[in-house]
């Protein structure tokens, strides 16, 4: 057991340092945050694409990057370090995992190398109005009509519908037997005849959710990932690729150095934040547990580079990594002190008296859903209770 | 011992309830908030005939006489209705300064048009630097003939938009965060030498960030003792601060009920997920929550009307356990929610809003807890 880098680890930060800084440039984050943000996230997965690490999970033979664990881990760390925002994980994570893991060969043709150079942007069609935590109720209905399937119903907080080209969705395709069995895991052209994206306005005065609706939408059945009827399968490894992801231990830890930055310039009466004994208990039991994070998602990543998919285990990383996020997204949004109020806004920050306040806040206001999406955290302890302890 | 509201307060709070009922319904409110001016000068007008801007002021002053008692039941019912009008900032705050400090003569000239409803207020206490410490002040009032000359800036002043006129503190002489040396004005908003940046807040109220540059002030409009403000700022700001726990309490116990009847109602595996036990026994925590927070503001109230100055160690303590306990009933309420939690057509990520703006105004839980282990473990 040792955590040291080996001297191939570390030229390979130096790599990743290097190209991060040459290739993110100011002009890219200042787009990035801008509401119209697509155009600019394209940009920077295609310059990951053509330098080969677009998509560290995926196997070397589609595309991936072959890294170690500690590769990964180096990566992480350096992206995160710098702000740089993830990959959207619908497409390059999520649905490109079950292509490759249930797909057949022509589907993974023809999807995996425009997944990889970013042509087209992907959306999740899994909770419906009544179909939340108990998803396996959904009731998106698809109808065989000879080589195709006709779709009827409606999906909801599909994040970035409104740019998507694809969604990728669970539709009921057979009410025989318990509600698992019947669902089919299928591809859905966006631009088909009968589907209409309508916006959902979020408490962090964005717009990045949206109900999808569904009527009459003719599908290939070529567009089936795996078997009819068999969808909860491939739903359900899909899932634990979305909960590895959403960890997000690397962008913890960037939330944690702003924290302390925040904290030494934001003063009461001559005294520093940092130098209250409360907050630095407050700070410290986040950092504590984030320590023993980092280590439990190595330790995951560890045993992912053993081969096969990630396990129930993966709840746990869920569970721990939104908690943490959202105790510092808490953390640095209180340190705006009234600032946190600011509504987005263009407003020029020496005007204003603040930098940091409006964003802080938008951040801690999305992250409340981080504990909802992909399977709430109520849900994924019953998954660790099912699956991990054995309880029925 | 009695913790029952008397007659009179509780037609004050059914009063104030029916109109957040009849008048106030979100539709109404939403239209007010994206309207222009974010505020109806109409129910300003209903607040002043109902007599509710009468309530705290002395009855040689034109008031109805309330004490604090009275004026927590009116901020708990408006917190309920997330009423936008500027209440607080008007009433509670310039009001409580005039008649705290004002002479005769500010009285009779300030307290009748604001209790008519013909005059908007605000105090103007807090810098881009301060923090929740007020007496962290630079900008200063300089003597000019037998007035003064006033410069600075003071940021997110609650209600400045519309305020006509404004309390102000500024340092008349001493260092930047001398307790002693601060002194309070009377400014009338449209003096020459003032600008107002104006912007919104996440709970919808205006706020405006305002520059004084050498702005000519006579003598008569100093409020109180020169360089004596922060007693009379102490004193005013430990009621607001009681007065917003309350309005907190109100969103709070709403916030609860909101969910709970959610709870029951929404649908998962075949059951309302209120049966699940894992949900039932946090929604226990968020009413013991509420419980506990409804209990030390009853204390806060009590100690203050025996005897306010020693009510402020209570204080400290009221408002730490109204950002505890308000955070972990504002995150159940939108986790409970799912989805819908999250969206911005639901009011409840909206009275979220309001308790983390009230949490941070006059400092934060972290803040006040600090400061009452200085009071409670001073040797």
């Amino acid at each position: 057991m040792d955590i040291a880098f080996s001297p191939e680890d570390l030229a390979f930060r130096e790599d990743v340092r290097q190209f991060l800084d040459d290739q993110f440039t100011d002009e890219l984050r200042t787009r990035l945050q801008s509401k119209d943000f697509k155009p600019a996230m394209v940009e920077w997965q295609q310059k990951l694409y053509r330098r080969g690490w677009v998509a560290p999970n995926w196997p070397e033979e589609h595309g991936g990057t072959h890294w170690t664990p500690t590769q990964k881990y180096i990566f992480e760390t350096e992206r995160s370090l710098r702000g740089i925002p993830d990959v959207v994980p619908f497409g390059l994570v999520m649905v490109a995992n079950v292509i490759i893991g249930f797909g057949t060969q022509d589907q993974k043709d023809y999807f995996l190398p425009r997944i990889l150079k970013s042509e087209d942007w992907w959306c999740q069609g899994y909770s419906e109005p009544g179909s939340g935590s108990d998803l396996a109720s959904l009731k998106t209905k698809a109808i065989r009509d000879g080589d195709d399937f006709i779709i009827n119903g409606a999906k909801i907080w599909t994040t970035y519908a409104q740019y998507a080209d694809w969604i990728f969705c669970l539709v009921r395709t057979s009410s025989a037997g318990k509600k698992q069995e019947g669902i089919t895991f299928i591809l859905v052209d966006m631009a088909s005849e009968g589907i209409k994206v309508n916006p959902i306005h979020s408490i962090d005065d964005h717009h990045s959710l949206n109900e999808v609706e569904f009527n009459d939408v003719r599908v290939p059945v070529n567009n089936v990932i795996g078997e009819i009827d068999q969808g909860w399968t491939v739903a359900k490894a899909l899932l634990a690729h979305e909960r590895t992801g959403i960890a997000g231990v690397a962008d913890v830890k960037r939330n944690v150095r702003l924290i302390r930055e925040a904290a030494t310039q934001e003063v009461n009466g001559g005294v520093s934040v940092m130098q209250d004994p409360g907050f630095q208990q407050r700070l410290s039991d986040i950092e504590v547990e984030l320590m023993a994070l980092e280590f439990t998602e190595l330790r995951t990543l560890a045993a992912m580079a053993k081969g096969g998919f990630p396990g129930p285990e993966s709840s746990l990383l869920k569970i721990k990594g939104t908690e943490l996020q959202q105790a510092t997204q808490e953390l640095r949004m209180e340190l705006a002190g009234y600032y946190q109020g600011v509504l987005p806004t263009d407003l020029d920050p020496t005007l204003l008296g603040h930098e940091f306040g409006s964003e802080a806040r938008r951040s801690f206001m999305y992250g409340r859903a981080a504990t909802i999406y992909g399977g709430s955290n109520e849900v994924q302890k019953n998954i660790i209770a099912k699956y991990v302890l054995g309880l029925e | 011992m009695n913790f029952d509201f008397t007659e009179e307060q509780q037609m004050i709070r059914d009063s104030i309830a029916r109109f957040v009922q009849d008048d106030y319904d979100w539709d109404t409110r939403k239209a007010i908030v994206a309207s222009e001016a974010g505020m109806a000068p109409a129910n300003w007008q209903t607040f002043a005939e109902l007599g509710w801007l009468s309530i705290p002021f002395a009855e040689a002053d034109g008031g109805f006489g309330g004490g604090i008692v009275d004026s927590a039941v009116i901020m708990e019912e408006l917190g309920k209705g997330l009423v936008v009008e500027p209440y607080f900032p008007t009433v509670i705050l310039f009001g409580g300064l005039i008649t705290r400090a004002g002479s005769e003569a500010q009285r009779a000239a300030m307290l009748s048009a604001l209790i008519e409803g013909r005059l908007l207020g605000a105090f103007a206490y807090l810098e881009r630097q301060s923090r929740f410490e007020i007496g962290d002040c630079r900008t200063v009032a300089l003597p000019d003939g037998e007035g003064y000359r006033l410069s600075g800036e003071k940021v997110v002043v609650f209600n400045g938009e519309h305020a006509e006129q404004m309390v102000v503190l500024a340092r008349t002489s001493g260092e930047q965060c001398d307790r002693e040396g601060l002194s309070l004005f009377v400014v009338d908003a449209s003096a020459e030498g003032i600008s107002r940046f104006n912007y919104p807040l996440m709970d919808a109220q205006r706020v405006s960030n305002i520059t004084f540059d050498n702005v000519r002030l006579e003598a008569h409009t100093l409020l109180g003792d020169l360089g004596n403000a922060m007693d009379v700022v102490d004193a005013v700001v430990r009621e607001a601060t009681i007065l917003l726990a309350a309005e907190a309490v109100g969103i709070m116990g709403l916030l609860n009920q909101k969910t709970l009847e959610y709870t029951k109602t929404r649908q998962q595996f075949g059951v309302a997920i209120g049966s699940f036990q894992a949900l039932q026994h946090r929604m226990v925590d968020t009413m013991m929550a509420y419980e506990q927070a409804k209990s030390l503001l009853f204390r806060a109230l009590c100690e203050h009307q025996e005897d306010p100055e020693q009510s402020a160690t209570t204080v400290h303590a009221l408002k730490t356990l109204i950002d505890r306990n308000s955070k972990l009933i504002y995150g159940e309420a939108i986790q409970l929610h799912g989805g819908m939690g999250l969206t911005d057509e639901l009011d409840i990520g909206h009275y979220a809003k309001r308790l983390m703006m009230i949490n941070t105004t006059f400092g934060d839980g972290t803040f006040h807890r600090a400061r009452y282990a200085e009071q409670a473990y001073a040797a």
